[in-house]
């Protein structure tokens, strides 16, 4: 079942679930913080624990690729595109961890309970501090646009290989068959 | 292996298959947008808001953008176990509860006389012992002047000083109150209100209803006060020649003792209103005296343990939930926002204005 020109399957469901895990969370987030309408509280009770939630499955999908490389890209594609992707993959791995961990360590230089669910809460990372929350709320701003760009960057460049390359790359994730 | 690029055909409407590759990434962004409020002006965002209650203030950095004048108080909660029934909330078994807590003015600029205004606040942090946290903001008086954020936003702009003429423009007010008569029943008691002598001798109220659960799962809507046991003197505020005599009570009334008051629980019948903040509940309703709050201390907020805490009072321990109370979780919202204004100019970010003790 392990085609070279794929990725594992378990690769493909971790990319899959986690795309509409992370996608949602940039649109939670985005949403959360441009209302004061009650939406704002369940938008917020849902952000934290999701947030850990990809925190934990992109620190399995990263222990997974290490073990198991990716499918090589195509012999042909231009140099600036192979490291464009190369460079945005790795990205989005220090997105998917990093944001987590930002918002985790905001919430604890803010003085806030990590709140999980009523009655459970996380652990304080970092010591009370306004400058420091401020900074990490503020990368946690500026990181999430990056995400989001990086995610358009990311689906036009797949759709680029599906539809007009028709190399196989595209079909490496999806586990259909390459266009012959 | 991948395909050899010399067999593969080239694609058929090359054109159109472009355009769907730039309208799923357009179209992303689109929402995206929609969704970040940046496509919907009209949107009521705690941005809009805060720049609200900030024109009405001024700009002073390093503060709240509403009840900047205040000081830190802590204490402890004693708990009677009264409530234990009511709330699975560990705070109300019988026990002590730490308290960082913060007595305010309401109003944005922090160096409002006390006797500006006759409303007092009160902030408390319940610190629980498995880490939960209580955080409520009560204000002395009986009902709020309105019911929904928009309403509140608008009475910020119409109450706000005119840039012309550094005055509020009273036509504007009345036209606001006129067109919002939910506000009858607080300007009825604004209007006989006077500004108290002291912090101490202050009833707090929730004012938002929220909901008790108990470990059985029964939700009860309530609001909260705290009661003082200090009878008021009678006095009301001394002459204008202190400007901060509040402050200066507390620390002399703090020298021989500490201070307390008796957190009240009210239950809502059926059919009281739990959304509505202008809308007192009618007397005879089920109350419980939960126990003892004993402030101990008072600390200036320019470094005492309340200034880096953001009273959000959608923060609460297991056994207690929020209401469907629209001003709730905009307050929840507002308050993350002059949180994060206050604390970059507090920590110097790139753009943010320095705190005046800085520049001195």
């Amino acid at each position: 079942m392990n085609r070279p020109d794929t990725f594992r399957p378990f690769a493909r469901l971790l990319h899959w679930v986690m795309a509409v895990l992370v996608l949602s969370m940039l649109f939670i987030g985005a949403g959360m913080v441009s209302t004061v309408a009650e939406k704002h509280a369940s938008l917020v009770a849902i952000h934290r624990p999701l947030g850990m939630t990809i925190f934990i499955l992109a620190l399995i999908r990263l222990v997974y690729r290490l073990r198991h490389p990716a499918p090589p890209l195509p012999a042909d594609l231009p140099e600036f595109q192979k490291l464009a992707a190369h460079a945005s993959h790795w990205l989005l791995y220090a997105l998917m961890i990093g944001m987590p961990l930002i918002g985790w360590g905001m919430l604890s230089a803010g003085n806030y309970p990590v709140t999980m669910f009523p009655g459970f809460h996380l652990p304080q990372i970092l010591p009370s501090d306004p400058g420091l929350f401020a900074w990490l709320r503020e990368a946690h701003r500026y990181l999430a646009w990056l995400f989001f760009l990086t995610f358009l960057a990311h689906m036009g460049a797949a759709l680029m290989h599906g539809l007009i390359r028709r190399d196989g790359v595209l079909q490496s994730m999806t586990g259909g068959k390459a266009p012959r | 292996m991948m395909h050899d690029p010399e067999n593969r055909r080239p694609p058929a409407h090359v054109g159109w298959r472009w355009a769907v590759i730039g309208l799923a990434v357009v179209g992303s962004a689109a929402v995206f947008g929609y969704v970040g409020g940046w496509l919907a002006p009209g949107r009521l965002s705690p941005h809009t808001l805060i720049n609200a209650l900030q024109a009405g203030g001024g700009d002073h950095p390093g503060y709240r953008r509403n009840h900047a004048k205040g000081v830190c108080v802590a204490g402890y909660f004693d708990s009677n176990g009264a409530l234990a029934g009511d709330s699975s909330a560990g705070l109300f078994g019988t026990g002590r509860t730490p308290v960082v807590g913060r007595l305010a003015l309401p109003g944005g600029n922090p160096y409002a006389p006390d006797s500006s205004v006759p409303i007092r606040s009160f902030a408390l942090q319940f610190n629980l012992a498995d880490g939960e946290q209580w955080r409520t903001g009560m204000n002395s008086m009986p009902v709020f002047p309105v019911a929904t954020p928009q309403a509140f936003y608008e009475q910020q702009l119409a109450t706000q000083p005119d840039p012309a003429t550094g005055k509020p423009d009273p036509a504007k007010a009345k036209a606001f109150f006129g067109a919002h008569p939910e506000t009858a029943a607080f300007l009825s008691w604004v209007k006989k209100a006077k500004p108290p002598a002291s912090y101490v001798t202050e009833t707090y109220e929730s004012l938002n209803a929220f909901y008790l659960t108990s470990a059985a799962g029964k939700r009860q809507a309530v609001r909260w006060k705290v009661v003082p046991e200090t009878a008021a003197s009678g006095e009301t505020a001394p002459s204008a020649s202190d400007p901060d005599y509040l402050a200066a009570d507390l620390v002399k009334r703090l020298a021989s003792g500490p201070v307390r008051w008796h957190l009240v629980m009210t239950f809502a019948d059926a059919g009281d209103p739990v959304d509505d903040a202008t809308k007192a509940w009618p007397d005879g309703r089920r109350t419980v005296d939960a126990g003892t709050l004993v402030i101990e201390s008072t600390q200036p907020q320019a470094n005492g343990p309340c200034r880096d805490i953001n009273y959000d009072p959608t923060i609460l321990p297991k056994g207690m939930e929020i209401s469907g109370d629209p001003l709730i979780v905009a307050r929840s919202a507002a308050y993350a926002e002059s949180y994060l204004r206050r604390t970059r100019e507090e920590g110097h970010l790139p753009g943010a204005e320095r705190p005046k003790e800085d520049q001195r």
